[in-house]
């Protein structure tokens, strides 16, 4: 069998993090905005600054970040239990969402110690929103093709070029953009570099992207002559594309991944117990649960591997990709159900929360990388390229 | 630790041209002999009865192993049926689960498709809360016609076997565990296999793979060997000395439905040099299609798992697959 499969063993999450998982559960009856499950499927889309700061008054924003930067210094476990518990009720993260799992992480493994005091304390008091600035027009999985520019000046840095695809841009503080320092396009990896964008600055302009739910959460964002200075640049100039891979390994693992989709699964649930017409569906049910007991043993497999210290990078491709297929196969499952029978009432919530999924679905094997990407990835790792 | 031992026996005893010689009608007694001498027979016999005692995540390595090795005897089930029996009970020679018993109008009763029932000595089956040890020397046996596969149904005029008492289900539930380790052990060596061959074969100048599209093929495979895995490690945890029935029904659906295309995928990588009778990979690719059917396919399981989650009281499927498994009393 390959090094790579030979990962797969079963984990399991400790004491602590289950007792913890108890306090998330009384936090989420109490705090959770009520909601219909149509809006509780846009999970990590839902934007609530208040929900995120009652969060953070529990110490639940920057989990994992170090006490002294004012996080709560708990491990992957936790974290893993938290997102789950969040995830599955529908509770709107994505305020805190990327600041959490991706920015706080990145500040406090590349930022000097200025930036680390800067910006950890706020993202752990939910007063600092992050968004990620990788993806520009034509780069999309090709993200070593970035064009957008930071040019030294006497003052600091010169940014100029546009991000595209920017969750939540519209509601952010900052943006940690992926841009080119020297050299150019052909240069690929070589030549880029991360910066911390504020994003009131002069220059910064957001535009929302409408999609085809009717919402807007993507959006584009134009950098027009951005006058940065010079501690905006985070890590060393050119090793952009070595954190960039570090922090999609962040975004990479863990339960996100496999439950995009769980509220409708628990909706189509509860409405066939009320119509005591489940005998029909058990066989779809099971097969679903089967499933997901399986990928999230995939998830807290991967997850053990980053507290025990490793860098589960291709292993977090491999759940990702499995995962996702999981998540998009949720709604065009229930839609063949719920409808397999005209005769039969389709819950007005039930259809309004399938239709959305099926309608956003293809994202979720988009972001955070390519289903064909994370293959070749995946390829890598088992030694064929 | 045990597993390493056992595999260096199986190394020799059960290399590819002795699991093609039982499947030819030799007699499987000098392969049963090197496992059943060597002590591993007691495995799971409790050590007061002279057993090892061995403890169900110990055991899950040992079953892939057998399925990594294509083991043409029922050892798992002879192991298995020292936790089921008294060891005044436990009788001599191979010992094999009926996946399901029928009693029919005239007093017989039928065992349809017992796995290794062409060359066991005793089929334990099961009815409700009893379990019946029945003689195969007995039996009326009827060979399923498949090229190569020790499977058989099995019917005795009348009742003429051992009673014990036993929880309803601890047949179908231990049965469907060691199958799901088996394919879980059949398809990580399937997959060594198709990955070697990618390195190895060459075509239009290059190792085929060096090409894309047999890259994505492998890179499938390996995510449902990865999940197959862990779902059969998973039906094999607990401090009881038999598998939980939800964890098992996980478990066998799971590794079930990756069979498929687990085995299409590296018959697709092989070509057709891997349906021949000279490759090993249709020694296992045809177990796994077997096993897959044994105790009950995806299909059924998937319906055992349905109905527990919608009778349970948790509103959250995540909570169900998280306690389910984990909180049901063991079988004794």
């Amino acid at each position: 069998m390959s090094e790579l499969l030979s990962q797969f063993r079963l984990a399991r999450l400790p004491d602590e993090a289950e007792a913890f998982r108890s306090d998330v559960k009384a936090f989420l009856r109490a705090e959770m905005p009520p909601a219909p499950a149509d809006v509780r499927s846009r999970s990590w889309m839902g934007f609530s600054a208040e929900f995120s700061k009652k969060m953070a008054e529990r110490g639940w924003v920057g989990l994992t970040l170090p006490r002294e930067y004012g996080g709560a210094q708990l491990d992957a476990f936790s974290r893993f239990v938290l997102v789950e518990e969040l995830l599955v009720s529908g509770a709107p993260v994505s305020a805190h969402w990327i600041a959490d799992r991706q920015s706080g992480p990145l500040i406090l493994k590349y930022g000097s110690e200025a930036q680390r005091r800067a910006y950890l304390p706020k993202i752990c008091a939910a007063q600092a929103f992050f968004c990620i600035g990788m993806s520009e027009p034509n780069s999309g999985s090709d993200l070593a093709s970035v064009g957008t520019r930071a040019t030294k000046v006497a003052q600091g840095w010169r940014l100029s070029g546009r991000k595209i695809w920017t969750t939540n841009a519209p509601h952010c503080h900052y943006m940690i953009a992926l841009v080119r320092t020297s050299g150019t396009a052909e240069d690929r990896h070589r030549g880029l570099s991360q910066f911390i964008v504020d994003l009131s600055l002069p220059g910064v302009t957001v535009r929302p992207i409408h999609d085809l739910a009717g919402d807007a959460h993507f959006s584009e964002v134009f950098f027009d002559d951005v006058l940065l200075t010079d501690d905006a640049l985070i890590g060393n100039e050119g090793s952009g594309w070595e954190q960039v891979t570090a922090e999609l390994a962040f975004e990479r693992s863990g339960p996100e991944r496999i439950y995009s989709s769980i509220i409708l699964l628990d909706h189509w649930i509860a409405c066939l117990r009320r119509s005591a017409d489940g005998e029909a569906h058990q066989e779809t049910i099971g097969r679903l649960a089967v499933h997901l007991a399986t990928l999230r043993n995939m998830s807290i497999t991967v997850t053990s591997q980053l507290v025990r210290g490793a860098s589960p990078i291709v292993e977090a491709a491999l759940v990702k990709d499995i995962g996702t297929e999981f998540e998009q196969s949720i709604p065009a499952i229930i839609e063949s159900a719920i409808a397999g029978d005209p005769d039969v009432d389709i819950d007005p919530d039930l259809y309004r929360t399938v239709a959305y999924l099926s309608h956003i679905s293809p994202t979720f094997s988009l972001r955070g990388g390519t289903r064909e990407i994370l293959r070749g990835m995946i390829a890598r790792g088992l030694g064929l390229r | 630790m045990f597993a390493e031992a056992l595999e260096d026996i199986l190394k020799d005893v059960s290399a590819p041209a002795a699991v093609r010689s039982i499947e030819a009608g030799q007699s499987p007694a000098l392969l049963w002999a090197a496992i059943a001498d060597a002590g591993f027979l007691e495995l799971l016999a409790s050590e007061e009865n002279g057993g090892a005692g061995l403890a169900l995540p110990d055991l899950y390595p040992v079953l892939t192993m057998l399925g990594a090795h294509a083991v043409p005897v029922p050892f798992a089930q002879t192991a298995a049926a020292r936790v089921l029996l008294t060891p005044d009970q436990v009788p001599t020679g191979m010992l094999t689960f009926a996946p399901v018993v029928r009693r029919l109008a005239n007093g017989s009763i039928s065992c349809p498709l017992v796995p290794f029932g062409l060359i066991a000595d005793h089929v334990l089956a099961q009815e409700e809360d009893r379990l019946y040890l029945l003689p195969a020397k007995d039996a009326v046996c009827e060979p399923t016609g498949v090229h190569g596969s020790l499977t058989a149904t099995l019917s005795w005029r009348g009742d003429s076997g051992v009673a014990a008492a036993a929880a309803p289900g601890v047949i179908a539930t231990f049965g469907a565990a060691i199958h799901s380790a088996l394919i879980a052990g059949g398809m990580q060596r399937v997959f060594g296999m198709t990955l070697q061959y990618a390195n190895d074969r060459a075509q239009f100048g290059k190792s085929i793979g060096k090409f894309q599209a047999i890259q994505h093929q492998i890179s499938v495979a390996a995510e449902h060997v990865a999940a197959s895995s862990i779902a059969a490690e998973s039906a094999f945890q607990g401090v009881g000395p038999v598998p939980e029935l939800l964890a098992a029904a996980i478990a066998k659906s799971r590794t079930s439905e990756a069979v498929p295309l687990v085995a299409s995928i590296a018959h697709a990588v092989h070509g057709a040099i891997g349906v021949t009778e000279e490759y090993d990979l249709q020694l296992y690719t045809r177990r796994l299609h077997e096993w897959r059917m044994s105790h009950g396919a995806e299909s059924y399981w998937n319906r055992v798992v349905g109905r527990a989650v919608i009778a349970s009281d948790t509103s959250l499927v995540s909570d169900f697959v998280r306690t389910a498994c984990a909180s049901r009393p063991a079988f004794a």
